[in-house]
C-alpha cells in the first residue's frame, strides 16, 4: 500500500468532506436532544421514538415499502427478459434501436419521465395511486436491471444452455434450472438496485402519485416545507442506512461471482 | 503415429458389409449461411459401435456436421437419419443423442453427482434408480470420491471425465464428442485417448468425435472422415487414409509426406511409371484409380518408407540421388532432408538402431534414396 503525498491527502479529504459532511451532520443531529435542529444539547434517541408514533410517516413508509418491493420485482422480471433477448437473440431486425431504447431512460431527466407517465395515466383514465407509482418505478428501474443482467449474460457460456437442452430440458426448463441459477447474483443485485432507486425517488413519484398514496420521500419533502424537525433527521438517517445496505449488498453479490470465477 | 490400436478388433468393419444397417445416415446434406456453404452435399453412413472421427482444419465444417446430429443446427437441404428416423424438426432434447462439449459445459452451481443426475431426472427413469446409475457412472470414470465436489474444485482432467460421464449417463445411442481432449496437456491427452476407447468399448456406444488433431483421430477411430471446405475429402480407416490417400490434400494433411509431380509414361501390371526429371530414373508404383496414361500425376511417399544410403542401389527405378542438407535428430529417429539436383527437398526417416557416433551419413554427403514398389502411391490430383 502506497503512502499518499500531503497534496493527495488534502484533495481526497476535501472531496470526501464535500460529499459526506452534510450527511454526517444530518446523522449527528438526528441524535440531538434539542428540538432546535441547529443547536446541540446532548445525545438522545427520542426523535426516533417520536418518529414511530407519527402516523403519517408510518403510513408513507408502508407505501414506500410496498412500492419498492412490487416495482423492483416487476422491473427485475422485465429487465432480465430484455437482457436475455439483447444478449441471446443475435442480430435481429431493430436490435440496435431496441438496445438504445432500453438504455435511454437511464439518462432521461426524471421530470420528463414523470411528466410523460402522468400524461399517459391521465389519457387512459387510470386513477393515480399506489398502482401508478409502482408502474412508473418499474419502468425506469428495469433499465438498470437490464444493464446489470446483460453484462453478466454476455459472459455466460452458451454451451451450458445447449448442454441442458441436450440432456433433455425444454427451453423453459433450461432457463430455470441452468441459466437463472448461474445469473442469479446479477438478478439479485439488479433487484436491490431497483429497490434502492424506488426508495429514494421523489420526482417521478410526485408526478404519478395520487392523493391516496404518499411515499416517504414525498412526505419528508412536504414536511420540510413547514420547517425541518429533528424527526426528519432521524427518518433520513434510517433511509441512508437502508440505501447503503442495498448498494453494498448489490455490489457484494456481483463481486462474489467475480471471485468465484477467478477460482476456475 | 507410434501408437497401435490394441482395442479395435480387426474384424469390425460393418461399412464393408452390405447388410448392416447404419445408425446415422446423411444423404445429400448441405448447409448454407447466405452465400457461404458450410456443408456441401455430404453423403455419409456411420454404423453402430463405430468410433468415427471427423477430422479437418478449423472452419472445415466438422463442427457444423456434429451440431446437426445434436439438433443445434438444421440442414438446409438433404436428410439426416438417426436409427432409421428422419431428424428433421426433432429438437435436441428429443434425440437419442448426447454431446460432450468442448468447454465441458459442466453446470457450475451443481455438484458432480447432480451434474450426472441432471439428464436422468429429465428422463423417464424412476427416482430410485437414478442414484444407482450416478454411482455406476462415477465408477466408470473413477470419480467416486469426487461426487460432492463442485466443478470449479476439479482439475482439467477430472472435469473432462465428468463431462464424459454426464453425456453417457442416459445411455445414448450416439455420443458426440467435440474436441474432447483439446483442453488437456499432452501427456494427459495420450492417456485419455486409451481411456476413451476403453469406455467406448465397455458401453458399446457409437462415438462421433470432432478433432483437428490427426494423431488423435488415427489412434482412436475405427474410421476417419477428412473434411475441407464443407466437403468430405476421404472416408476410410486410419491405415487407408495414411497408406492410400485419394489425393495429395489428404496425403499432405495426415503426417509428413514428400510429393513428386511428373508425367505418367506407362501403366501395366498394376504399376504406373512416372517420368519426372531427365537426370533421374523413373518412379514406378501402385496408383489410385483416377490415374491415366499420358497425364500429370503426383507420387506421394512417407519419410519412413524411404531408405537412405551412400552407395547406389542396384534397382533400375525408384531411386534418386541428392545431397544431405540437414539432419534432425529426435532420439529414436533421424530425419534426413535431402536436396535433389532440381532443388526439390525430400525427407527420409530412419530408426536409429545404432549409436549416433557410428552413423555413417552426415551433412553434405551425396546419398541415394530408394524404396520398393509398394512404398508410395501415385495420385491423380
Amino acid at each position: 500500500m502506497r503512502k499518499l503525498s500531503w497534496f493527495n491527502t488534502v484533495t481526497l479529504s476535501l472531496g470526501f468532506a464535500f460529499l459526506y459532511l452534510p450527511i454526517l451532520i444530518l446523522i449527528i443531529f438526528s441524535f440531538n436532544e434539542s428540538k432546535l435542529v441547529t443547536v446541540w444539547s446532548g445525545f438522545s434517541v427520542k426523535w426516533y421514538g417520536e418518529l414511530f408514533k407519527n402516523e403519517a410517516f408510518l403510513e408513507a413508509a408502508w407505501v414506500t415499502l410496498r412500492v419498492g418491493i412490487i416495482s423492483s420485482t416487476l422491473a427485475t422480471v422485465l429487465g432480465t427478459m430484455a437482457a436475455f433477448v439483447l444478449v441471446r437473440a443475435g442480430k435481429f431486425l431493430g436490435r440496435t434501436l431496441f438496445s438504445g431504447m432500453i438504455y435511454a431512460p437511464l439518462v432521461m431527466p426524471e421530470v420528463i419521465t414523470g411528466l410523460s407517465l402522468l400524461l399517459l395515466f391521465i389519457s387512459i383514465g387510470v386513477d393515480r395511486g399506489l398502482m401508478t407509482i409502482i408502474l412508473a418505478h418499474a419502468t425506469f428501474s428495469m433499465c438498470y436491471v437490464c444493464v446489470v443482467v446483460s453484462s453478466r449474460m454476455s459472459q455466460f457460456d452458451e454451451s451450458l444452455d445447449e448442454a441442458a437442452l441436450d440432456l433433455g430440458c425444454t427451453r423453459l426448463d433450461a432457463f430455470f434450472s441452468v441459466t437463472l441459477p448461474i445469473i442469479a447474483p446479477a438478478v439479485i443485485s439488479g433487484w436491490l438496485l431497483s429497490f434502492t432507486l424506488s426508495l429514494d425517488d421523489l420526482v417521478i413519484a410526485s408526478f404519478t402519485a395520487g392523493p391516496s398514496a404518499t411515499t416517504l420521500p414525498m412526505q419528508i419533502f412536504s414536511s420540510v416545507k413547514l420547517g425541518v424537525s429533528p424527526e426528519i433527521n432521524a427518518l433520513s438517517t434510517i433511509l441512508i442506512g437502508l440505501v447503503t445496505l442495498g448498494v453494498i449488498s448489490a455490489s457484494l453479490s456481483t463481486k462474489r461471482v467475480k471471485t468465484r470465477k477467478n477460482l476456475h | 503415429m507410434n501408437h497401435t490400436k490394441p482395442l479395435t478388433p480387426h474384424h469390425f468393419a460393418p461399412w464393408q458389409d452390405g447388410t448392416s444397417k447404419p445408425l446415422i445416415s446423411f444423404s445429400n446434406v448441405s448447409k448454407t449461411y447466405g452465400d457461404f456453404s458450410a456443408i456441401d452435399n455430404v453423403d455419409l453412413k456411420i454404423y453402430p459401435k463405430e468410433f468415427f472421427a471427423l477430422l479437418g482444419p478449423s472452419g472445415c465444417g466438422k463442427t457444423t456436421l456434429m451440431r446437426m446430429l445434436a439438433g443445434f443446427e438444421e440442414a438446409s437441404t438433404g436428410t439426416i437419419e438417426i436409427d432409421g428416423h428422419n431428424m428433421k424438426g426433432v429438437p435436441a432434447n428429443k434425440r437419442p443423442v448426447n454431446m460432450m462439449f468442448q468447454s465441458y459445459a459442466l453446470f457450475p452451481h451443481l455438484s458432480v453427482a447432480d451434474n450426472l443426475a441432471f439428464g436422468l431426472k429429465r428422463s423417464k427413469m424412476p427416482k430410485s434408480e437414478i442414484d444407482g446409475r450416478v454411482e455406476e457412472m462415477l465408477r466408470l470414470v473413477q470419480l467416486t470420491k469426487f461426487a460432492k465436489r463442485k466443478p470449479h474444485q476439479l482439475s482439467g482432467g477430472q472435469k473432462q471425465r465428468v463431462a464424459l460421464a454426464r453425456a453417457l449417463a442416459k445411455s445414448p445411442k450416439l455420443l458426440l464428442l467435440d474436441e474432447p481432449l483439446g483442453a488437456l496437456d499432452k501427456k494427459l491427452r495420450q492417456e485419455t485417448q486409451f481411456e476413451l476407447v476403453d469406455i467406448q468399448e465397455k458401453t458399446e456406444t457409437t462415438f462421433v468425435i470432432v478433432t483437428h488433431d490427426q494423431e488423435e483421430a488415427m489412434t482412436m477411430a475405427t474410421r476417419i472422415a477428412v473434411m475441407d471446405h464443407g466437403k468430405l475429402m476421404q472416408v476410410g480407416t486410419p491405415d487407408e487414409i495414411y497408406e492410400a490417400p485419394n489425393s495429395t490434400y489428404i496425403a499432405d494433411f495426415i503426417g509428413d509426406i514428400s510429393i513428386i509431380s511428373g508425367h505418367v509414361q506407362d501403366i501395366e501390371n498394376e504399376r504406373a511409371t512416372i517420368i519426372w526429371d531427365e537426370s533421374q530414373t523413373p518412379i514406378r508404383g501402385s496408383f489410385e484409380r483416377n490415374v491415366t496414361k499420358g497425364t500429370q500425376a503426383h507420387f506421394a511417399i512417407r519419410p519412413e518408407k524411404i531408405q537412405i544410403s551412400k552407395t547406389e542401389p542396384s534397382q533400375g527405378y525408384n531411386k534418386i540421388f541428392g545431397q544431405v542438407e540437414d539432419i534432425a535428430y529426435t532420439g529414436n529417429m533421424s530425419t534426413y532432408f535431402v536436396r535433389l539436383p532440381n532443388q526439390k527437398l525430400i525427407t527420409s526417416q530412419m530408426v536409429n538402431d545404432r549409436r549416433i557416433s557410428q552413423r555413417s551419413i552426415t551433412w553434405e554427403d551425396h546419398v541415394w534414396l530408394s524404396w520398393h514398389d509398394e512404398a508410395g502411391i501415385i495420385l491423380a490430383k
